[in-house]
């Protein structure tokens, strides 16, 4: 049969605040074990947790910019579970009144727009971290680390509006990009500060009912979350086919075995008896307020990527490309602004740049060729001084060295040379060496010419100007 | 509504208290008795009155996002019944 997927991502981020959400921990990532814990985060017997006000801001300027409503009445709640990564054996959430509801985000999939919709986005603690001896399962006892419990983190809930895996994708990159963009999360996966769980059902095509579903978790990677969704479709739909019925249940990806595997926990069906968090006051949030954090909103990626597009007629491609992070688009405008022509930074941005920047596995920010130093590379080319191809070259020592595009074409004497008297020498000197080359040429062997230009800029170490290299040799036999 | 043993054979469970016999019955008694007293105030009209989030009326306390030192950690780990390497040390999670 086919089958429709219906999958719903509930993305937990953590803010980027210096102390955690109740107390004055520090946030730090990867301090020792058990260092930054107080009373408070530890859920000590007597103690009070007093919200930290830039929580209560990001989280609003989150919600602001996924196009949500901002309740002007919002409140904590106890959510009660036993699992030891919690001390106070209940978590600091929001349930019935979260700081935001109702917004969305537009993605694009296949050239086409897709608009999901997000349910809701509301603060919470994080849990602690858990070490187990070998894995889960096979431990005889478990280790607790609770620096990370009370580090501040936003619930974003989308609607099951995403229909493929690659959509998932799609949502959780836009996604990350606008929380970076507005400077509350790092958004960094393999760190933990962005971590997904999905929803995932599915339900015979045209069928309007939704199927029963399995909530996956431990997508640690964007890759994960794709290769986690599409094994798990493809396992419901066989599951189905031989006429069996989904489990409502939680399962766990394995990244190194490429599949889900069904998590059986002590917990009986879950119930997490909701009450009123007693300890804090409830959050009155004023419109004047709100507008406020709304207006010192930066620009977002969609209309980034639009002014990328109609002010420098970059393709959606290319636009899209360098705006999906706000570092790459940041370094794109400064490189134009140290005056750049603008087609010619978004290329050597997007190619040259970024593969170097992959294969060092380094973030734009650890880039070392500064902005300035790339536009100045782009004019010393767009002036002929020296050719594209050389050009390359010249990055490459910019990029080991740190130098200056100049210095590097003036040491190493990369100038181009475009002078004509200079060229016709080493053209007649290569037609003379080479009379069965230019014979060949001659019988309309075009590839003849190409060996001809090979061996001009072997003599000249790459620096004849091209153009000026196929115009002389082609006037000359 | 009645609460039934089975009830709170389950609320003890999800709220890890070990009940003896004797209590089990004795609970269950004393809370119908406390959802027979929920009946009465569910009989006050409460349409158009705003449900209570805190007893207080008090609004928007909060703090500066400023770090403070923390706890040292022997004191952190001073109540723990069990410790290994500065972490705590819980049992088994997953039944094997
Ligand atoms: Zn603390």
């Amino acid at each position: 049969m086919e089958y429709e997927v219906v999958i719903g991502l509930e993305v937990h981020t953590e803010l980027k605040t210096a102390s955690k959400i109740f107390c004055g921990c520090s946030t730090s990532f990867g301090a020792e074990q058990n260092t930054n814990v107080c009373p408070v985060c530890l859920g000590l017997p007597g103690v009070l947790p007093v919200l930290n006000a830039k929580v209560l801001e990001f989280a609003v300027r989150t919600g602001l910019a996924l196009n949500c409503r901002i309740l002007p009445f919002s409140k904590f709640d106890r959510k009660n579970y036993y699992y030891p990564d919690l001390p106070k054996n209940f978590q600091t959430s929001q349930y019935d009144l979260p700081i935001a509801v109702d917004g969305h985000l537009d993605v694009e999939v296949a050239g086409e727009t897709k608009r999901i919709g997000i349910t809701r986005v509301h603060m919470e603690e994080d849990a602690g971290k858990l070490v187990h001896a070998g894995t889960i399962a096979k431990a005889d006892y478990t280790l607790v680390d609770y620096n990370r419990t009370g580090v501040p983190l936003l619930e974003i809930v989308s609607e099951p509006d995403i229909r493929s895996a690659e959509e998932a994708k799609a949502y959780l990159e836009k996604l990350k990009a606008i929380l970076q963009y507005i400077d509350v999360s790092d958004c960094k996966m393999e760190e933990g500060s962005l971590r997904c769980d999905a929803n995932i059902s599915l339900r015979p095509k045209g069928e309007t009912k939704l199927g029963t579903k399995a909530e996956i978790k431990n997508l640690n990677s964007f890759k994960a979350v794709q290769k986690g969704l599409e094994y798990e479709a493809l396992r419901q739909a066989e599951v189905l086919d031989e006429g069996g019925r989904i489990v409502q249940e939680t399962r766990s990806w394995d990244d190194a075995r490429g599949q889900t595997v069904s998590l059986r926990s002590k917990e009986q069906a879950h119930d997490y008896r909701y009450f009123p968090e007693p300890d804090l006051v409830p959050m009155v949030v004023d419109s004047t307020w709100v507008e406020d954090i709304r207006r010192s909103l930066p620009e977002l990626p969609d209309a980034r990527q639009a002014r990328l597009m109609k002010e420098y007629g970059l393709s959606g491609y290319d636009a899209g490309v360098i705006t999906a992070s706000r570092a790459m688009a940041d370094f794109f405008d400064a490189t134009v602004a140290a005056g750049a022509d603008a087609k010619a930074a978004a290329n050597w941005i997007m190619g040259e740049l970024s593969r170097h920047l992959n294969a060092a596995g380094r973030e734009i920010e650890e880039c070392p060729v500064a902005p300035g130093q790339l536009a100045a590379l782009i004019d010393l080319q767009a002036k002929g001084t020296v050719s594209g191809k050389i050009a390359k070259t010249v990055f490459e020592e910019m990029w080991a060295s740190g130098k200056d595009a100049a210095v590097i074409v003036k040491e190493q004497g990369l100038v181009q040379i475009s002078d004509e008297g200079e060229v016709v020498a080493i053209v007649e000197k290569v037609i003379a060496a080479n009379p069965q080359s230019v014979a060949d040429f001659k019988a309309g062997k075009e590839r003849a010419l190409g060996f001809l230009v090979g061996q001009i800029m072997k003599e000249t170490k790459g620096r004849a100007n091209p153009e000026l290299v196929n115009k002389l040799l082609r006037e000359r036999i | 509504m009645k609460i039934t043993r089975k009830d709170v054979e389950q609320v003890a469970l999800l709220s890890r208290l070990e009940l003896g016999e004797n209590d089990v019955e004795k609970f269950t008694g004393q809370l119908n008795a406390i959802l027979d007293y929920i009946d009465v105030l569910n009989k006050v009209d409460t349409s158009g009155v705003e449900p209570t989030a805190h007893v207080l009326p008090v609004k928007n306390v909060m703090r500066a996002d400023e770090a403070r030192p923390s706890l040292p950690r022997e004191l952190a780990l001073a109540n723990a019944p069990e410790q290994e390497d500065g972490y705590f040390k819980v049992p088994k999670i997953l039944e094997g």
